[in-house]
């Protein structure tokens, strides 16, 4: 008796992002493919960033949370193709971020290496709105922040610096 | 599929070049881990290195896999002496000072990018599709390090005499990056690889718009006088670099944790 995979993926859905705890595997986008092949489950997984130290746990925890299910034989892929996007982390992820005091991914303003030198060049700036008090009169403080997925900002209204979850 | 006209030799040493590149880049980037000039800084320079080490891994694991002898990532990181590493030596000198460090960061991101970009659209898919990951993360390694050539360099006196001083140092190293050899002839005849030559003149672009914004001057003098590195002559430095690097492997084979 093979358990659906819509059910595989609920479960999938209980297991927070080790980093980012109030999201979980699901929303961020990372679980590609859940399918039974005879009586193993595959489940293909995307790194976030391809150096994210987060990955392995994220593996492991996946195994963790099917084990704990009852699934016996688990085979889980590492995809790299086609590679992780902000564009895929849910609407429920992204409200949960901002509740948690990140700031959520702006879609379509992912880096081209030359993002900073156009900014630079026109003045104009990407506004990242505070997920504290919603103000836009932040600045960027560093291009990476706590974790590589995040830039360091702080809000010149409420004072407080933030984590903004860049565009990927 | 790899391309089958291509020796699967002259495939995995072109593999390591990527690999090594990322690697010894990514561990020297790793050596300001708690000594950054300001907290941010540190930050950044360390998930710096972390996409570094990520795109290594890759690399490694394809180039293993293509030689087909049973090594690992692992193992082509830390069970290889300095004469089977293929970096250019741009990557493998000490970091010098933090505008040094950027000055680096933005002559290799700047050719990373423009050779990963191109690699989107090898004909070989595991090589595009490790391209494709890692040219997102080093396109915000180029836009980081390029505001900071231009912030430094455009910055104080002092500032701005430090990066100039970093270019001349470095600028005798650049050229290595796109002097091609056999092995990068053949990779670009099989569409695998770009032509290095095409590299160079978009890196052109990138650099003198930056180093033109950053008020610094193009060194007047050869680019390509420090090169071997890609075939494994080395600087003195990158001993001293696996030294501390492949210790614990060396001293208690098979390590595991």
């Amino acid at each position: 008796m093979v358990t659906p995979t819509q059910e595989i993926w609920d479960w999938l859905a209980e297991v927070p992002d080790p980093e980012i705890p109030v999201v979980s595997v699901t929303e961020l986008g990372i679980i590609r493919e859940v399918a039974w092949d005879g009586d193993t489950l595959k489940v293909a997984i995307t790194p976030t960033y391809s150096g994210c130290p987060a990955t392995s746990v994220i593996d492991l925890m996946v195994e963790e949370k099917l084990r704990e299910k009852g699934v016996q034989n688990i085979a889980l892929e590492r995809r790299l193709s086609p590679p992780w996007t902000t564009d895929w982390v849910a609407q429920s992820a992204r409200d949960k971020l901002r509740e948690y005091g990140i700031a959520p991914p702006i879609d379509g303003t992912a880096s081209d290496g030359r993002m900073g030198r156009a900014a630079r060049l026109s003045g104009h700036n990407l506004t990242i709105p505070c997920p504290r008090c919603a103000s836009g009169n932040t600045d960027k403080v560093s291009q990476f922040g706590s974790t590589p997925c995040k830039a360091a900002y702080v809000c010149r209204d409420c004072l407080e610096p933030f984590d903004y979850f860049k565009c990927h | 599929m790899v391309a089958l006209d291509l020796d699967r030799q002259t495939l995995f040493d072109w593999l390591l070049r990527l690999g090594d590149n990322a690697l010894i880049l990514g561990h020297r980037t790793s050596e300001w881990c708690g000594h950054g000039p300001a907290l941010e800084e540190d930050i950044a320079l360390a998930n710096t290195a972390l996409d570094l080490i990520g795109h290594c891994q890759m690399w490694y694991t394809l180039a293993a896999e293509v030689e087909g002898k049973g090594r690992t990532a692992d193992n082509l990181a830390y069970l290889r002496d300095a004469i089977q590493f293929k970096n250019v030596k741009l990557v493998e000198l000490p970091n010098g000072d933090i505008g040094q460090t950027m000055m680096r960061e933005f002559l290799f991101n700047a050719f990373h990018f423009e050779l990963l970009t191109a690699l989107t659209g090898s004909t070989d898919p595991k090589v595009s599709e490790i391209a494709a990951k890692a040219v997102k993360e080093v396109a915000y390694q180029l836009d980081r390090a390029s505001d900071l050539v231009v912030r430094l360099g455009d910055g104080t006196e002092e500032s701005h005499r430090r990066m100039q001083a970093a270019l001349d140092y470095l600028w005798p190293y650049v050229g290595e990056m796109f002097l091609a050899d056999a092995t990068d002839d053949a990779l670009a005849e099989a569409g695998i690889a770009p032509r290095l030559t095409d590299i160079q003149t978009k890196w052109e672009a990138i650099v003198s718009d930056t180093l033109d914004e950053a008020t610094l001057t193009r060194p007047d003098r050869r680019p390509d006088v420090h090169t071997g590195g890609k075939q494994g002559r080395h600087t003195e430095h990158l001993g001293y670099i696996l030294a501390e690097m492949q210790f614990l492997q060396r001293a208690y084979p098979g390590a595991e944790w």
